[in-house]
């Protein structure tokens, strides 16, 4: 009982045959081999699963790829520049020491990558907020704060 | 993968009725945050999904001439918040689902799902109870209306039938014009919570701002299912904003009209103490909220 | 120093924030079954039968093995050294899979199928027919007379170790109270008695336990898995399979965080074993986020029976510890966790007449406990700094003093010979204080009233610096030249996001002379080809792995000089490397050329011997006539006198290379002669001499230290809602030299925000049957970015003469002193004295009522 569905991943487009029992995570990780996204709880608790689609941050574990149909997803792996450069986001993950295990990091990383997208600024209290769909527990978010903030920060 | 025996995507309302009737076994899906996680857990396993997940008619906030919102169910938390009539007329509501999960989960799951689902800690229960918020169900044979406050029959349980689909919550003018409120989650943290309690409450003042003319309380988690403080809200009709009693007031007549369970998450006595206490500050802001212009509405 | 103490990016930043950095389950192939463990739905029987006709029928599923299948070994799980003395080794109490049930969930059998619907469905579908004993889930109902004693092949009851410490061994409470009365007078003594509880609580790394086990074509049973301890791993495969270790292999790509949960073996004998009997095929066995909170391992859960007695201007007279731990189903890590929480506790103050301190570990039908970040430092500091302020608060003393007065003093030794060298806590509490502004808090927050008040509060620790004497400490390097003068470095010591690939590159660079850009670490570590070493835990690879690191780099650059003197013809003495260059050696200061390494070390020695022979002065002396006097060798370090020791002779340990961080002392390089290229090509290709380059060492530890630090915090409790908001917390840590100083306060965020939960939200809770009600992410309350506030990080750096670059514990000391110091915090701000751990908003609100605050 397999189905067809037609998405574009990390720009690209994909025609899978998928099995509606299928979450996005599987079927990313399974079949495309994006396995920066990472399962964490499986019911949308940790946020290690965020991908975006259509430029929405959600939790790829609670999403059927049924529902993808036509939809662009992007994963971390799509966010190198062709020629290897990092996004602001990335290297400001790197420059502040925002990652320690780095199993949060991809999820956090596709959220800064959405706030980025919305071209707006925001405070540290708002980020606080945006990024609390995501479970570290390793930095205590300190320095996650600080790298988004570099990019999308108010002051900055 | 999320074990269930069939998947349907339903293209319409009508489609998603004639599906249902098809499949006892059939469930719903929309977000997917509570059905998915329900099914990983064990439950419904085997089951039938018919989701409603792509039909566009389902999504999106409308204001009718007459001043009825219209909130379609499959809308996500974070549409209904960034929602400009829902900021314009009832922001209280964009607030109260602002506070459900995580952004990821506000970004897919739906006010459909949060009320139909039948929980008492629904983000949106308090607030969507001191609306009078109409749930709008159709179903085999045509449509029905039914007020929230008589859509809970229990925790878990509501009046929908298998085969009714709920197509949208209408709002009217009288129940949200000249209102300002106020909800306050209590969760054990800032986010990522289930709420040990919800309250509402909602002021409409005089026109000089000195007199609460009606107010409205609303609660989760104060009962099995969402509820009014029908009393106490008659209590607070004609009292001074600024008498200082109206807290104690509040605070002590709620108590009468709730009925908390202890369990794991929080023992009765604790979720009293909430009860009262939140009323007092919800009361407060909303009031603050009132007399700064009330331009909420 | 040039590399170290600098503040590098990590080696592995780049992998982990492109996505491509591979996690264990990243790199299962395509064709890997899964496994599923069904679970017991009782806490505390027998299985006394199991019927798999239904499960076996649904399609998909591969095999299904019992309790009754697994080979009648017994193994232990901990993520400790095998001792090879019998009495000292951990104890094997369970198998592969238990027909005795002993805790909810325990494991009774296991589904191999083609997908997890299909495990999970004949999961569901299997049978099982028990005997049904009444749950202990409690240490008290363990206790109890007649309770069932769970492992009665291994003890006769329930009480798996009972231990008692004394400062001395005439010590007692009693005894010593009545000595107090006759020297001070009743009325000038203060006294509390009181218990303190702390929870149990779960690790919570974000990525699941998870393994995939697979036979290799050379017949190894081969376990990918998600672990600090690969090496010891593969020993306890061995154990529960009966199988030579030689045929079991372990391979540890980066991990999701372990956190201790890690440190221990988890299911991954019984993966190995599921795949053997699945012909080799490769299987995978990922617990879901429910089984990872209550079914692998958790923080012991302890209750301190506590008594103290102090003078009523601020002097601590004696105290007294009865410490039980709730260790749950199995022995995991023994009686360690406990009795080093008892140690800790009697050792972080120090009292006139001394201190007793006894533990108990307790077996129940709940979830076993084992290690978990700071090994029983958590529970310790909080049963330790919380009698500690109920004693200032009922005496009127500033919490502050109290602790300068009273804690452990600088050359503290503690009974089994470790030493506390590089002594800052002192210095880490003056600023603490000040960065709080201790002073005008406490009489700023003086005499409030209304339903929101605010508080300062603070708490202290020390922690020692891995496992030697109590365990062996011992770690292998090796490092490897390429042909373009850049290293390999390949270590069993784990990056599990510590930041520890990072600090040994920087301790190879800065030994060798080779630059970091040229130094690869290999980050994954494989039991086939990686040299031996324990693994992650107990805070001590950047010590005791960096001694291991030193030494290969130091072999590594003698063989490299070695090799340079041969192609330019000069003795190795004149030469030295720097930034890839071999260059010529210019001695700098009085002229004098450097004493080779032999005769500093000899120097070094004989200086220290000096100081030891000042015998009883070296040791605190504090506990027989109650003076706070210094020691000699202490005034040495800090007058820095002792920095300049290269070379150290141990008080309990033989003489060892300890300070000599590769970069000599009044020396700087002259001109280039040589590049590292140039060499490295030579050494390989050369058709004179071709001599492959590479130094592989082993190093015994058997040296340590103790690090220390506080917290500080400054708070706001609004009363009628139970809630505690942060408004300023700081640590300050004493964790010696920094290794990287940015890593290093990233550490410190981390710890300190498990702090936070572990002192307001985090509890695994049981019903009355003994199955847990909240095991999973919703339910369990480790904080988000929303609850913790910002974190403030200080160090006061003081060379350790033990650690390899004075470097001493960091990775775990800073979840320890953040919730004491919340509820000494609490204690100031309202007058209500938590005695236990998290304070809970309805447990607040509770004591409030009970105080009539509310």
């Amino acid at each position: 009982m397999l189905n067809i569905v037609h998405m574009t991943v990390n720009g690209k487009e994909v025609e899978l045959a998928v099995d509606p029992r299928e979450s996005l995570v599987e079927t990313l990780r399974e079949k495309l081999n994006l396995t920066s996204v990472k399962r964490g709880c499986g019911v949308g608790e940790c946020g290690a699963c965020t991908v975006l689609i259509d430029g929405v941050a959600i939790d790829a574990c609670l999403y059927l790829t049924m529902w993808a149909e036509g939809k662009h997803i992007l994963t971390t792996e799509g966010l190198k520049s062709p020629t290897g450069e990092l996004t602001p986001i990335q290297q400001a993950f790197i420059d502040e020491a925002a990652v320690q295990c780095g199993f949060c990091t991809p999820g956090l990383i596709m959220t800064g990558v959405e706030l980025v997208e919305s071209g707006r600024k925001y405070t540290r209290e708002e980020l606080r907020k945006l990024i609390s769909g995501h479970l570290c527990r390793c930095t205590g978010y300190e320095n996650i704060l600080n790298a988004i903030e570099k990019v999308v920060g108010v002051d900055s | 993968m999320y074990d269930i025996s069939n998947y349907f995507e339903a293209r319409s309302v009508e489609d998603a009725i004639r599906l249902l009737q098809e499949h006892e076994d059939a469930e719903i899906i929309s977000g997917g945050t509570d059905v998915l996680v329900k099914l990983r857990s064990g439950k419904g396993a085997g089951e039938t999904l018919v989701s409603i997940h792509e039909i566009p008619e389902l999504h999106g906030v409308d204001r009718l001439l007459d001043g009825t919102l219209v909130l379609g169910p499959a809308t996500c938390f974070t549409d209904l918040t960034n929602d400009p009539i829902i900021q314009e007329c009832i922001p209280y509501l964009g607030e109260a689902v602002d506070t459900v999960g995580g952004p990821q989960i506000r970004n897919m799951g739906t006010i459909g799902g949060n009320v139909c689902n039948g929980a008492t800690s629904a983000d949106s229960a308090a607030t969507m109870q001191t609306l009078n918020a109409i749930v709008v169900l159709q179903g085999p044979d045509g449509t029905r209306e039914v007020p929230v406050t008589e859509f809970y029959t229990g925790p878990g349980r509501t009046v929908r039938e298998h085969a009714e689909v709920c197509i949208a919550f209408l709002i009217r003018p009288e129940d949200y014009q000249g209102f300002t409120g106020c909800y306050m989650k209590y969760g054990k943290r800032a986010s990522m919570e289930i709420a040990t309690l919800g309250c509402c409450v909602r002021v409409k003042l005089s026109e000089d701002k000195k007199t609460i003319e009606e107010a409205r309380i609303g609660y989760g988690v104060a009962a099995p299912t969402p509820i009014r403080c029908r009393n106490t809200e008659a209590l607070l009709a004609g009292k001074s904003v600024d008498d200082p009693q109206i807290y104690d007031l509040i605070g002590e007549h709620v108590l009468e009209e709730v009925n908390p369970r202890s369990s794991w998450r929080a023992s009765k006595e604790f979720r009293m103490q909430l009860i009262s206490e939140l009323a007092k500050r919800a009361l407060k802001e909303a009031i603050a909220r009132g007399k700064d212009g009330g331009k909420d509405a | 120093m040039e590399t170290v103490g600098k503040s590098f990016k990590r080696v592995d930043a780049w992998g982990k924030v492109t996505g491509e950095a591979k996690y264990t389950n990243d790199l299962m192939p395509k064709d890997c079954l899964q496994a599923k463990v069904v679970r017991s739905t009782i806490a505390n029987g027998l299985v006394k039968s199991i019927d798999i006709s239904e499960a076996e029928k649904v399609p998909g599923v591969v095999k299904i093995l019992t309790c009754f299948d697994v080979p009648d070994l017994q193994f232990p799980t901990a993520g400790h050294p095998w001792s090879v003395e019998a009495a000292h080794q951990d104890v094997p109490d369970r198998k592969l899979l238990n027909a005795r049930v002993r805790q909810w969930g325990d494991e009774i059998a296991a589904i191999v199928a083609v997908d997890n619907v299909a495990a999970e469905r004949a999961a569901r579908l299997v049978k099982v027919e028990y005997e049904e004993y009444e749950p202990i889930v409690t240490v008290e109902q363990a206790l109890a007379p007649g309770a069932t004693p769970l492992h009665p092949d291994i003890r006769k009851d329930n009480i798996f170790v009972h231990s008692s410490m004394k400062t001395s061994p005439d010590f007692n409470y009693d005894e010593a109270k009545k000595k107090a009365i006759e020297k001070y007078g009743e009325e000038n003594l203060i006294e509390i008695c009181d218990t303190y509880r702390t929870p149990r609580i779960s690790h919570c790394h974000i990525e699941l336990c998870t393994s995939w086990a697979y036979v290799d074509t050379n017949g190894k049973v081969t376990v990918v898995a998600s672990t600090q301890i690969p090496h010891i791993m593969r020993r306890v495969i061995s154990q529960a399979l009966g199988w030579p270790v030689g045929k079991v292999r372990v391979i540890k790509p980066y991990i999701g965080g372990g956190f201790g949960n890690k440190q221990d073996v988890l299911d991954e004998p019984l993966n190995a074993w599921l795949s053997i009997q699945c012909g080799g095929r490769p299987v995978c066995l990922e617990l879901s986020r429910e089984e990872c909170i209550a079914m692998t391992r958790t923080r012991h859960a302890a209750k301190g029976v506590l008594r103290a007695l102090a003078t009523k201007d601020g002097k601590l007279l004696a105290r007294e510890g009865f410490i039980y731990t709730n260790k749950g189903a199995y022995a995991s890590h023994g009686h360690a966790v406990t009795a080093g929480m008892a140690t800790n506790f009697k050792d972080i103050f120090h009292e006139e007449y001394g201190c007793q301190s006894d533990a108990f570990s307790v077996y129940t039908t709940s979830a076993v406990a084992g290690a978990m970040r700071a090994y029983g430092v958590p529970q310790a500091a909080f049963l330790a700094d919380a009698l500690a302020d109920d004693i200032c608060y009922k005496g009127g003393f500033d919490p502050l003093k109290f602790r300068m007065d009273n804690c452990v003093p600088p050359g503290f030794v503690a009974s089994n010979g470790i030493t506390y060298y590089s002594y800052s806590l002192k210095e880490c509490m003056k600023r603490g204080a000040e960065h709080i502004h201790w002073d005008e808090k406490r009489k700023e927050y003086a005499n409030q009233t209304g339903p929101v008040r605010r508080g300062v509060g603070m708490s202290i620790f020390m922690y020692k610096v891995g496992v030697h004497p109590i365990s062996l400490e011992t770690s292998s390097a090796r490092m490897i030249l390429n042909q373009d003068g850049s290293i390999q470095v390949e270590l069993s010591a784990t990056e599990i996001g510590q930041g520890a690939d990072t600090v040994f590159s920087q301790m190879a660079s800065e030994t060798t002379g080779i630059t970091m850009d040229r130094v690869f670490i290999i980050s994954t570590q494989d039991t086939d080809v990686a040299p031996f070493d324990t693994g992650a835990y107990a805070s001590r690879q950047s010590f005791v792995t960096g001694k291991a690191v030193k030494k290969c780099a130091l072999e590594l650059r003698a063989r490299i000089l070695d090799y340079a003197s041969y192609m330019l013809g000069r003795p190795a003495e004149e030469l030295m490397i720097y930034q890839n260059n071999i260059c010529e050696k210019i001695h700098t200061g009085d002229g004098a050329p450097a004493p080779d390494t032999a005769d500093r070390e000899k120097n070094a020695a004989e200086k220290l011997k000096e100081k030891l022979a000042l015998g009883g002065a070296y040791i605190d002396n504090t506990r027989n006539d109650g003076s706070k006097g210094e020691s000699e060798i202490y005034k040495d370090f800090l007058d820095g006198n002792i920095k300049e020791y290269d070379i150290h002779d141990l008080p309990n340990g033989e003489a060892s290379i300890l300070r000599d961080t590769g970069v000599e002392k009044d020396v700087k390089p002259g001109k280039v002669l040589l590049s590292m290229e140039e060499l490295a090509m030579n050494a390989f290709y050369s058709l004179d001499r071709s001599e492959h380059i590479t130094a592989e060492v082993t190093s015994h530890c058997k040296e340590n230290t103790f690090a220390s630090g506080c917290c500080f915090v400054d708070l706001e409790v609004d009363m009628p809602l139970g809630k505690v908001k942060i408004n300023n917390i700081v640590n300050v840590h004493d964790s010696g030299t920094l290794l990287n100083p940015q890593l290093a306060e990233a550490q410190v965020h981390g710890g300190m925000a498990m702090g936070l939960g572990y002192g307001l939200t985090e509890e695994l809770l049981y019903n009355d049957k003994g199955m847990p009600l909240n095991d999973n992410l919703l339910d369990f309350k480790i904080p988000t970015a929303m609850d913790v506030p910002e974190l403030n990080v200080e160090f006061i750096q003081m060379d350790d003469p033990m650690g390899p670059y004075g470097n001493k514990a960091l990775g775990e000391p800073p979840a320890i002193p953040v919730a004491p110091a919340i509820r000494n915090a609490i204690l100031h701000a309202t007058g209500v004295s938590m005695k236990e751990i998290p304070m809970t908003q309805q447990k607040l609100v509770a004591a409030f009522k009970e105080a009539g605050l509310i």
